[in-house]
């Protein structure tokens, strides 16, 4: 039940790009084609999970016993770095496809704010293992979620007819907060 | 740009240099630092604590101790302010994880009878305009010099005596569990105490 | 053989031309993150400006040593190095500006604009061109978080810095998450306006 209301919460509530803005480059990024959208979001599922586990495991079984959880920052993003390093070298064989598809995407899943910060979360909100799985899974497809749900409007959106200054980015963020009016209304949910 | 070779062994090798070096440098800031962060804390929880209780002349935080709630569930902190050898009054640490956005933490000061002198938001991230008025006197002073023996610690929707703030009932709900858990562990330790 | 450009252009390009925040649209999850005041916007401009000059330093010192195929990881180590010099210092000195940056000041490490000049610039110039790039990009992103955090300020809560002007609740959207995303938005667009406007009036 508690991994329920963490799913939920994560996903609608305390959506990580509409509600906690992490994830906006990509967010902005990526959201012009929503088949590449979805294809990055299951990237950063992936890629995610693997790392809360792995940053976790650090953080519990060197820094805390080492007392050196000041290291924290520098160890947690050289895990993740060397992570989607072995991401992409696993892609490029098992699914050329969407490897070519992410293209530069992939590499920038590293300074992808919100691989660093639900790691640092999970730490912060007193996780076990487990929950930080649960965690890490519902905030990577709430991710997915945000930036389907704004590819399909932005799609829709190239062919509105806008003033110039207007188009592009300010438009963008203009549905953006729009889309984070309409989660806003999931509060309270649990 | 760069003019050493790039084999496998000098990569691995500078990584692991710089790594070591960042690492070193970050060990004696950090020992430099491990003071001055200290006493913000202290200096902090001090504040939430002198919010709440007064008179006292000793280090409540020096000599807080956990207590644990009475079904067991969490445990509370409690920091007794003293003058002199006397026992003035405790501040209470509680929280109520049912807030409209998680966590709410208080800081409640009881004086030894029970009755509760002031209320302290520590941490919140309820919504500024609707549940972040849960730290203004408007709805903080229904509680002030009242005893929960007598003041029903409960939203009046729910059948008890507190005003809730008008359009975050959840928020001012959470408060008032904080609130109600925080005198009923209290309660429990003044139970125990006698009984010895 | 292209002009090097001055010290000065060096610096002054961050702040207006080539903005991280507004032109180049870099470092946008702080910038939405942490405005919701005026001050959380000018702290964490300070923040992010400090490992921004440290960093390209420390990189423009070292750049010769490290491999080509190891740069990245070794740039981003330093980078992290000097975020968690901040991160100490800042739990220190200023715990209640800490607190309410939070996560975001150890993100710091994954905000693009650091990593960005680092690769682009620090890595290729000395180390006095550096600190100037660093410093320009930091006063320009810091000039952006202002800019923001006041806005979002004086129309959701009706102060400035922290003091209230008018006794009443604002406009409260603006300091909530959707506020961020109209405000940036609406800023981009006036700029890109005043863009167009020189633009056509120099024809």
């Amino acid at each position: 039940m508690e991994y329920l209301i963490i799913i939920i919460s994560t996903i609608f509530i305390n959506n990580i790009v509409l509600a906690k803005f992490l994830g906006i480059c990509p967010f902005l990024g990526v959201s012009k084609n929503t088949s590449t959208a979805v294809g990055m979001g299951g990237a950063v599922v992936f890629v995610m999970t693997l790392s809360t586990i792995m940053t976790y495991l650090v953080q519990h079984y060197i820094l805390i016993p080492l007392g050196i959880e000041y290291m924290q920052t520098v160890t947690y993003i050289l895990v993740i770095a060397f992570l989607v390093q072995v991401v992409e070298i696993i892609l490029k064989k098992v699914s050329p496809d969407l490897y070519q598809a992410l293209g530069v995407y992939l590499p920038l899943i590293t300074t992808n704010c919100t691989i660093l910060g639900v790691a640092i979360l999970v730490i912060q909100n007193n996780f076990n293992l487990m929950e930080s799985v649960v965690f890490a899974i519902g905030n990577s497809i709430g991710f997915t979620l945000a930036i389907a749900l704004f590819s399909s409007i932005r799609e829709q959106l190239d062919n509105a007819d806008l003033p110039e200054y207007m188009q592009g980015v300010p438009a963008a963020l203009i549905t953006a907060s729009i889309l984070s009016m309409a989660f806003m209304g999931f509060a309270g949910l649990v | 740009m760069a003019t050493i070779k790039s084999s496998f062994i000098n990569l691995l090798l500078t990584l692991a240099i710089v790594t070591l070096i960042a690492g070193l440098s970050l060990g004696y800031v950090y020992q430099w630092t491990k003071e001055p962060i200290a006493q913000a804390q202290m200096a902090k929880q001090l504040k939430a604590i002198e919010s709440v209780v007064e008179g006292y002349d000793n280090n409540p935080v020096n000599e807080k101790y956990k207590v644990a709630t009475p079904d067991g569930k969490d445990s509370l902190e409690f920091f007794p302010a003293r003058k002199g050898e006397e026992l003035i009054g405790v501040a209470i640490k509680t929280k109520s994880t049912r807030g409209y956005s998680g966590d709410i933490w208080v800081m409640v000061g009881f004086d030894q009878a029970g009755q509760i002198k002031n209320i302290v938001v520590i941490e919140h991230k309820e919504t500024p305009g609707l549940g972040s008025k849960m730290t203004t006197p408007a709805f903080v002073n229904q509680f002030l010099n009242k005893h929960p023996e007598k003041l029903k610690l409960k939203v009046k929707k729910d059948g008890g005596d507190i005003d809730a703030i008008s359009g975050a009932t959840i928020s001012s709900r959470a408060y008032v569990e904080a609130v109600q858990s925080a005198f009923d562990t209290f309660k429990s330790s003044v139970n125990h105490a006698t009984a010895n | 053989m292209p002009q090097p450009i001055s010290n000065t252009d060096t610096f002054l390009k961050g702040i207006i031309k080539e903005n991280p925040v507004f032109v180049i649209l870099l470092g946008l999850c702080p910038t939405l993150g942490v405005t919701s005041s005026a001050i959380n916007g000018l702290g964490m401009g300070v923040a992010t400006a400090f490992v921004l000059v440290m960093s390209n330093l420390a990189i423009s010192l070292v750049k010769n040593i490290i491999p080509d195929k190891v740069r990245i990881p070794a740039f981003i180590v330093i980078i992290a190095a000097f975020v968690t010099v901040v991160q100490l210092l800042m739990a220190a000195y200023t715990p209640a500006l800490n607190e309410q940056l939070g996560l975001f000041i150890p993100l710091i490490v994954v905000n693009c604009i650091v990593l960005g000049r680092a690769e682009a610039f620090a890595s290729r110039n000395t180390s006095g061109a550096s600190i100037l790039d660093g410093l320009g990009m930091g006063v320009g992103f810091t000039f952006a978080l202002l800019l923001l955090g006041a806005i979002r300020e004086l129309l959701g809560n009706l102060s400035f810095f922290g003091y209230k002007i008018v006794e009443a609740d604002g406009i409260l959207i603006f300091i909530l998450a959707p506020g961020a995303f109209i405000t940036l938005g609406f800023i981009i667009a006036t700029m890109k306006w005043m863009k167009g406007r020189k633009k056509s009036s120099t024809r």
